[in-house]
């Protein structure tokens, strides 16, 4: 940056309000006044000795404004996690969020408790669906009231898609992590079906609407895997540690589909 | 210090018109074409887009949003062609738009939506708070920035809306939905509210692009320098107001030259389909 600063002259001249500076003189002196601040403060000390009657009024008007400002509210200061927040998740999410998180504790407490009548775990069949109520309540258009602004956005489609994504796993995981380690299940038998049906639901979602793939995975599993176990109180094949080679299977394929259709998120089909 | 023109307002333009379609179809749902061989250019202006209910005015402006697709021919934004299932990242950052149905988060305060909002559009992160600033004081709701969404009232937000609409000969009112006149109802306009939807630069561009499905016909002739009439997914008129006025003659429904040239213009194509 040129440290060139106005001369004394022009600047006195200016606080005088002479009238015989050039115009493209007052022009590039006021560029300059704008951006330095060490001629500013030189103008302000000028216009104290030059023209005492623009430092007066310039007197009278503060001290005319200097009450009122006293008395204007200052902002309150902001709450900054509640806006970082919302760029992890909408504010329509979190009570299916803390449901998630209730299904998981009922679960957990009725494993813990009636763990002698049944040997099936209530917290190994509910896990790969519970971040699908999550996912399904970040993307659809009947919860959030903001979804058609949402989605003109640039940063819609996969970018905000995945970030929602991610702050379900973040918490339903955790939540699941506990849930499995009290009723003494290994982590990858539901942490892999749990994340092949976030892909999956995903993957479909991208074709006819997130919200309508989540309710029927959800309903393809309570139908195929959850009625079965119950009735016959025996672990599936599907939640066998056998089985886990195929979930991975399905992870992988959910995850290329998505890539693949990347741009599918971007347009209102998607939040159906 | 904010310059006043930046090198994007004054670049040459690479592209005759902002909005070009043609033989434009859209769908609406599975089956319906709403937008059904559309043929329509568009530059700078004002353009107020009239029609019945059902002509599928919303379509087109989802469309021209890039929340829909064109399911065949062709649409140009700003030079961009719109299509296929890319992201349009890039253009979508100098539209904006307002969708019919406007929802917003009630615990938000105006500040933080607002912000949320230039977040989303991907507005530079050192720029938010100025933005922001600038667009609450736009609306006139600088004093209530901080109160929550949900305790703004209808007024406070058709008085934001109307002071950001375009001429001030408009700013009369924008809740037409409640209280709209009985001619319009009768003129064939369609329900909804006014000013639904519209897209437009940015507030701080220099190249304006107001585009918006209305419903009273007459308010287009104050705010609008170009009406485009629209019915059953294709165009029946463009041009200017004064134009459309003077199609009409006495024996047309409407209580001012414009709904009568506004229900000549519909009557006459849609008899002749309507007979067989």
């Amino acid at each position: 940056m040129s440290v060139e600063h106005a001369s004394m002259r022009i600047i006195d001249g200016y606080a005088r309000g002479d009238t015989d500076i050039a115009a493209d003189e007052v022009w590039a002196l006021e560029a300059h006044l704008e951006a330095c601040g060490v001629c500013r403060d030189r103008l302000s000390a000028a216009v104290g000795a030059e023209a005492p009657a623009v430092a007066a009024l310039v007197d009278t008007v503060w001290s005319g404004l200097e009450p009122e400002l006293a008395a204007t509210a200052m902002m309150p200061s902001r709450r900054r996690w509640s806006a970082r927040l919302s760029r992890w998740m909408t504010p329509v999410m979190v009570p299916w969020l803390a449901m998630a998180m209730g299904v998981t504790l009922i679960a957990l407490l009725l494993d813990v408790v009636g763990s002698g009548s049944h040997d099936v775990s209530l917290v190994l069949l509910l896990a790969p669906v519970l971040p699908v109520l999550g996912v399904a309540a970040s993307w659809s258009r009947g919860l959030d009231p903001a979804y058609e602004l949402t989605a003109s956005a640039p940063r819609a489609g996969l970018y905000l898609v995945l970030r929602r994504t991610t702050s379900v796993l973040a918490v339903v995981v955790p939540a699941l992590l506990v849930g499995g380690w009290a009723t003494g299940v290994t982590a990858a038998q539901w942490l892999l079906p749990c994340l092949a049906f976030t892909s999956t639901t995903l993957a479909f979602g991208g074709v006819v609407g997130v919200t309508r793939a989540a309710v029927s995975l959800v309903v393809v599993w309570a139908a195929v895997v959850v009625v079965p176990t119950l009735a016959a109180s025996r672990t599936t094949f599907a939640l066998q540690t056998g089985a886990l080679p195929v979930w991975g299977l399905i992870l992988a394929l959910g995850i290329g589909v998505v890539i693949a259709r990347g741009g599918a998120y971007s347009v209102l089909g998607a939040h159906r | 210090m904010m310059p006043a023109v930046n090198a994007a307002d004054i670049a040459p333009m690479p592209y005759a018109w902002e909005i070009r379609a043609t033989g434009l179809k859209v769908r609406a749902g599975r089956k319906r074409m709403a937008v059904d061989g559309l043929d329509l250019s568009l530059g700078t202006g004002v353009h107020g887009v009239l029609g019945p209910n059902g002509a599928g005015k919303t379509t087109l402006v989802r469309a021209l949003a890039t929340v829909l697709r064109p399911a065949e021919g062709t649409l140009e934004l700003l030079g961009e062609s719109v299509g296929g299932m890319g992201e349009h990242r890039a253009l979508r950052r100098r539209i904006g738009y307002l969708p019919q149905e406007f929802g917003y988060y009630k615990r938000f305060t105006v500040r933080e939506f607002v912000e949320y909002m230039a977040w989303l559009k991907e507005v530079p992160k050192a720029d938010i708070p100025a933005a922001v600033q600038r667009a609450v004081e736009r609306v006139g709701l600088a004093d209530r920035a901080d109160e929550r969404m949900k305790a703004l009232s209808g007024g406070a937000w058709c008085g934001g809306w109307a002071s950001l609409r375009p001429s001030s000969t408009t700013r009369r009112s924008c809740c037409w939905t409640s209280r709209r006149p009985a001619s319009t109802r009768r003129s064939g306009c369609g329900s909804g509210s006014c000013c639904s939807s519209w897209v437009r630069t940015p507030v701080w561009s220099c190249r304006p692009i107001w585009w918006r499905t209305c419903h009273l016909v007459e308010d287009v002739a104050a705010a609008c320098t170009d009406v485009v009439l629209f019915a059953e997914g294709r165009l029946v008129f463009q041009g200017l107001p004064d134009e459309l006025a003077s199609v009409g003659g006495p024996e047309h429904e409407g209580d001012s030259p414009l709904e009568r040239g506004y229900s000549a213009m519909l009557r006459g194509p849609g008899q002749g389909r309507g007979t067989w």
